[in-house]
């Protein structure tokens, strides 16, 4: 076996190619691990959005809450099943919502976007745990007052502490501000389910959450609730809900980043299989020599192939440097399937960076390979002799 | 001349090296260019805008319905020469992965305000008389097999229930920005419905599209329409089907600036590829560069050779891979029909992508011509690998 430390002293020697090919590869392992971590974010932040003892009901067909219409009747009926958890008084903890979008301007710009409103009913605060007041108050019952999600309220114009927006006819003052733990609900706008009744004049819920009595009850609750005739549902879990939000959005970044990624991966290892058949047509004579010393083909090949892939290792690494700073922006954009803004950022996980080594791991190998088998199939006599 | 014969002689002495070097410059450029048409694709609903159509929209947002009443109050604003409405049906057909754009619209004044979807006479004879009727693009039509008469079965999401069209007319578009996917139908059909099982709901459509006589007008028209019906229950807001669409693209606009920023660093890859390629070689003929320059040839001289060689071989590649974005844009295009209907390649894409070529082939040079032109002669001799 022919030292590690030849197949790195070598590049250590050819500064400049070697940081040219490792940059390529780097910028594509970038790249790749950017995308990774943009639609990796996008589901995370909206699976943080859902728990596991919720359960989340909205009519039957309906892909968000959007398109979802539940009457007051329906609501009783539903919030009336025993599979729901119950308060200190005996109430059901089941919260009546009903979200609109509303168009807002992002700071700055003339461009519109659609934020997504919740009117909640009192159980709502209780019930979800992630959310909490960063500044400001919660709104006094009866009157116009709205709190604002964090990844909205920088961004978007007339929606800081104190200021107002218009909509259904209404001025509404916002008068907090509120963190949810980085989910999908830092994207919202939040008021007094009344007072969005009366402002609309919609007497319509668009989804119920409830707090199961127990995580097992669910699947009795989801049967019972889906057949009784008086309802139109389907009742989800709510994590499995929120993912099934980021669905359709997390794919698209996914597949397009991916199949561009790969094609120009493969300009990434042909820069790397043009190094190397340099490095082998220029240490000709070193082969020869170590096969004359006794070192077996087997032990050239390696030696090359370790110097692809430390290339591709450092190339590699480098990018995934650079993309982890990434993980300091936020993202605000549309998601397809709520047809709403959504805030969220890159983030890294164990299985992106596995990935991406993996990935540019590959590209040295595959790279490296081919140079590598004809370095070690040199014939020695010929080799010697090559000036 | 003789020089130029030796840049071409010197491109082709390694084979391979330059075969690789092509080929990886062709395939980093056919990624640019696909990604280029991808962004372009994102635009394809604000170059399909008419100057002389006007949107007209809840104030709210979007999602919020309209009033048909409104219609009478629309007309009568001055310089408005056409009205017609739709509403988005949003509806399932199969599941979730076969999306295509469906529409509830004003049977007759609908196709007058967009001429762009062209289909025969009879066709429309035959839409105009049925209650389920519907007119679909030619470019569902073909992915899911679709004939005239066909029955075609949605499941409703906003409107739920199962809701059968029988297909009466297809459409092609008048050019290739127009959308050949979309489903057209009686949005009377939808309203009868809901008028038996939520009469609340009745008499609503999603927006309106005015056609009006002179486009310079569009925005005293929009102001017109708005005062009109301000302080009533749905607020309108009115602008242009081009601005009304480029809202929707700034929408999505983080995903799109992630999508130039790629195309940029593509090129990085590219740079790195051809300026690896270019430092070896140069190395390589140092001591042939100091037998020129024994000779007599010049600094300007051996810059021609060095970067006509780079120049040769970065036009080579990028002309493979400017070759190659066409059918590869075809095949992508059809893999992302769902998500962007109208895929067309443009030529500033392509001169984009020749620029390219060109400006790495110069830039990669540029070391290595330095290099050559500062190299002592002496050391230049001296040299052995």
């Amino acid at each position: 076996m022919i030292p590690l430390s030849y197949s790195f002293r070598n590049l250590w020697v050819r500064k400049l190619t070697t940081f040219l090919t490792a940059g390529g590869v780097a910028l594509v392992v970038f790249v790749f691990a950017a995308v990774l971590m943009l639609a990796y974010g996008l589901e995370k932040t909206l699976v943080d959005t859902g728990s596991d003892d919720n359960a989340i009901v909205v009519r039957k067909g309906a892909q968000s809450e959007i398109m979802s219409m539940i009457d007051r009747n329906q609501a009783n009926i539903i919030k009336s099943r025993p599979e729901i958890a119950v308060d200190a008084q005996q109430r059901p903890l089941a919260a009546s919502e009903i979200v609109v979008l509303i168009t807002l301007f992002k700071r700055g710009t003339q461009n519109p976007s659609l934020i997504q409103t919740r009117g909640v009913s009192p159980e709502s605060l209780a019930m979800r745990r992630q959310v909490t007041l960063i500044s400001g108050r919660i709104w006094q019952p009866g009157s116009l007052e709205v709190i604002v999600g964090s990844g909205v309220a920088k961004r978007f114009q007339g929606i800081g502490l104190g200021e107002r927006i218009r909509f259904a006819m209404r001025d509404w003052t916002v008068v907090g501000i509120f963190d949810a733990e980085g989910s999908g609900f830092e994207s919202e706008i939040w008021l007094d389910s009344e007072q969005l009744i009366q402002a609309f004049r919609r007497p319509v819920f668009s989804s119920l959450t409830l707090r199961l009595a127990g995580s097992e009850r669910f699947s009795s609750l989801k049967e019972r609730l889906e057949t009784d005739p008086r309802l139109t549902v389907e009742v989800k879990r709510e994590r499995q809900y929120y993912s099934d939000q980021s669905e359709m959005t997390a794919n698209f970044i996914r597949i397009l980043g991916v199949a561009v990624t790969l094609i120009f991966s493969l300009g990434a290892m042909i820069g790397a299989m043009i190094t190397m058949y340099a490095a082998v047509a220029n240490r000709t004579v070193e082969i020869g020599t170590l096969r004359a010393l006794g070192f077996p083909r087997r032990s050239i090949l390696f030696a090359f192939l370790f110097e692809a892939l430390f290339l591709s290792l450092v190339g590699g690494g480098a990018g995934l440097l650079l993309a982890s700073f990434l993980q300091a922006m936020t993202i605000s954009t549309m998601n397809f399937n709520t047809f709403s803004e959504l805030a969220f950022r890159f983030t890294l996980s164990p299985a992106i960076i596995i990935e991406s080594i993996v990935f540019a791991l590959s590209m040295g190998l595959l790279g490296g390979f081919l140079p590598a088998v004809w370095a070690a199939r040199r014939n020695i006599i010929e080799a010697l002799r090559a000036s | 001349m003789a020089l130029l014969k030796l840049v071409f002689k010197n491109a082709f002495r390694h084979k391979l090296r330059s075969a690789l070097t092509i080929a990886g410059i062709a395939i980093a450029i056919l990624a640019f260019g696909l990604l280029r048409t991808v962004i372009a694709a994102w635009y394809a609903g604000v170059e399909a805008s008419a100057p002389n159509r006007l949107i007209v929209r809840n104030a709210v947002s979007f999602t919020f319905p309209l009033p048909l009443s409104y219609k009478n109050g629309i007309v009568a604003a001055p310089g408005v020469s056409g009205v017609t409405y739709a509403l988005w049906f949003g509806g399932i057909y199969i599941d979730e992965k076969h999306f295509f754009p469906q529409f509830a619209v004003e049977p007759t004044t609908w196709f007058e305000i967009y001429p762009e979807f062209r289909f025969p006479a009879e066709q429309k004879r035959a839409f105009l008389r049925e209650r389920n009727a519907v007119v679909v693009g030619r470019k569902i039509a073909e992915r899911f097999g679709w004939k005239l008469g066909d029955t075609v079965r949605l499941r409703g999401t906003f409107f739920p229930g199962d809701w059968d069209f029988t297909i009466r007319g297809i459409y092609t578009g008048a050019d290739k920005t127009t959308d050949e996917t979309a489903f057209m139908f009686h949005w009377a059909y939808i309203n009868e419905q809901v008028r038996k099982t939520e009469p609340d709901r009745a008499g609503y459509i999603g927006w309106y599209v005015v056609r009006v006589n002179d486009p310079e007008q569009a925005g005293v028209i929009s102001q017109t329409i708005d005062q009109r019906f301000q302080n009533s229950l749905a607020e309108t807001k009115t602008e242009t089907e081009k601005a009304f669409q480029q809202g929707f693209v700034s929408m999505t606009g983080a995903i799109l600036t992630a999508l130039k920023v790629i195309s940029v660093v593509i090129i990085g890859v590219i740079l790195a590829v051809l300026s690896n390629t270019m430092a070896m070689t140069a190395r390589e003929r140092l001591p042939e560069y100091a037998v020129l320059k024994t000779l007599g040839f010049g600094a300007v001289h051996l810059a021609v050779l060095i970067a006509g060689e780079s120049l040769l071989i970065a036009l080579a590649g990028g002309g493979l891979g400017i070759a190659l974005i066409y059918p590869a844009a075809s095949g992508f295009g059809k893999a992302m029909e769902n998500f962007l209907p109208i895929f067309e390649v443009k030529s500033i894409t392509l001169v984009a992508a020749a620029f390219i070529a060109v400006g790495v082939g110069l830039v990669a040079a540029l070391f290595p011509t330095w290099r050559a032109v500062h190299l002592k002669i002496v050391d230049g001799l001296r040299r052995i690998g």
